[in-house]
């Protein structure tokens, strides 16, 4: 099986990094840039991915090793921060990140 | 580069920009989890398969669910698109991430290790990644068990409600 070329997998995943910090700077909601993030990360793992797969060593798993790390810490953040959403929804009311300001004053 | 890949990278991507564009919420996150499926299929293409797995256990089975459960939980639904629709904040926001794409695209083509196409029958076994992990990344991987626990944590503590003040007589209005 041929598998995809070192730059076409480079190429693809900046594409899907643009597209992930697009959302980031753009979208008004806080769950969606989250995705965002989540879209970003994907992008690096695939390119640790693709250079493991280019990399002359043939008994060396430190590409999928990373991989493997960079999915564990983000699920840990997708599920803090979306705890985080949930408790400033809870008392902004909104999760419009340009409607909170600071209540207590 | 193969027609599989071709239909993949697109797939993904058309998937990513209607995640990220759409205007319903929710339609935006099911389009999220198209576009981690189809980066999962990249990894398969990549012969990475533990990865690939992984990738559809964690981001397709955890990630998008937690993320509709806080998106309903958080009223969902429609955004208010067009009364905030302020066009110079998106033809900024988009000219930067252009440009930073430009600027990738055009540094990995001018890249010499892209000449590299490296071994042909390279595949990743379980069992070599099983052993590294045990063997030579012992350390980090029980600083990450470490940090999913505190995680766990963390996540249901911040997400609990705060706590209800003991029964106090509300004045009442009517009456």
């Amino acid at each position: 099986m041929n598998s995809p070329s070192l730059a076409a997998c480079l190429i693809f995943s900046a594409c899907l990094f643009c597209t992930g910090l697009a959302g980031v700077l753009l979208r008004r909601n806080l769950i969606l840039i989250l995705a965002g993030i989540e879209l970003m990360l994907n992008a690096a793992n695939i390119n640790f991915v693709a250079f493991w797969r280019h990399h002359p060593a043939s008994d060396d798993v430190a590409g999928p090793v990373m991989v493997l790390f960079a999915l564990a810490i983000a699920a840990a953040e997708a599920a803090v921060g979306l705890a985080l959403v949930i408790s400033i929804f809870r008392h902004y009311k909104s999760t419009n990140p340009e409607t909170m300001e600071d209540k207590s004053s | 580069m193969t027609t599989v890949f071709c239909i993949t990278a697109l797939t993904t991507l058309a998937s990513a920009v209607a995640a990220m564009s759409l205007r319903n919420l929710v339609h935006c996150v099911l389009c999220l989890t198209v576009s981690f499926i189809g980066m999962a299929m990249v990894y398969l293409q990549l012969s990475s398969q533990f990865v690939g797995f992984a990738q559809v256990m964690v981001y397709v089975g955890a990630v998008a669910i937690l993320m509709i459960f806080a998106l309903l939980m958080t009223r969902g639904g429609q955004e208010l698109f067009m009364r905030e629709w302020r066009p110079m904040h998106w033809l900024v926001g988009g000219l930067v991430s252009l440009a930073l794409l430009a600027v990738l695209v055009g540094s990995i083509l001018q890249s010499p290790v892209i000449q590299n196409t490296g071994p042909v029958d390279k595949v990743e076994r379980v069992k070599d990644l099983g052993q590294s992990l045990v063997y030579e990344y012992l350390l980090p991987l029980e600083a990450l068990a470490l940090l999913l626990t505190v995680a766990l944590i963390g996540a249901a503590l911040i997400a609990l409600p705060p706590k209800q003040h003991p029964i106090k007589p509300q004045p009442r209005e009517d009456s």
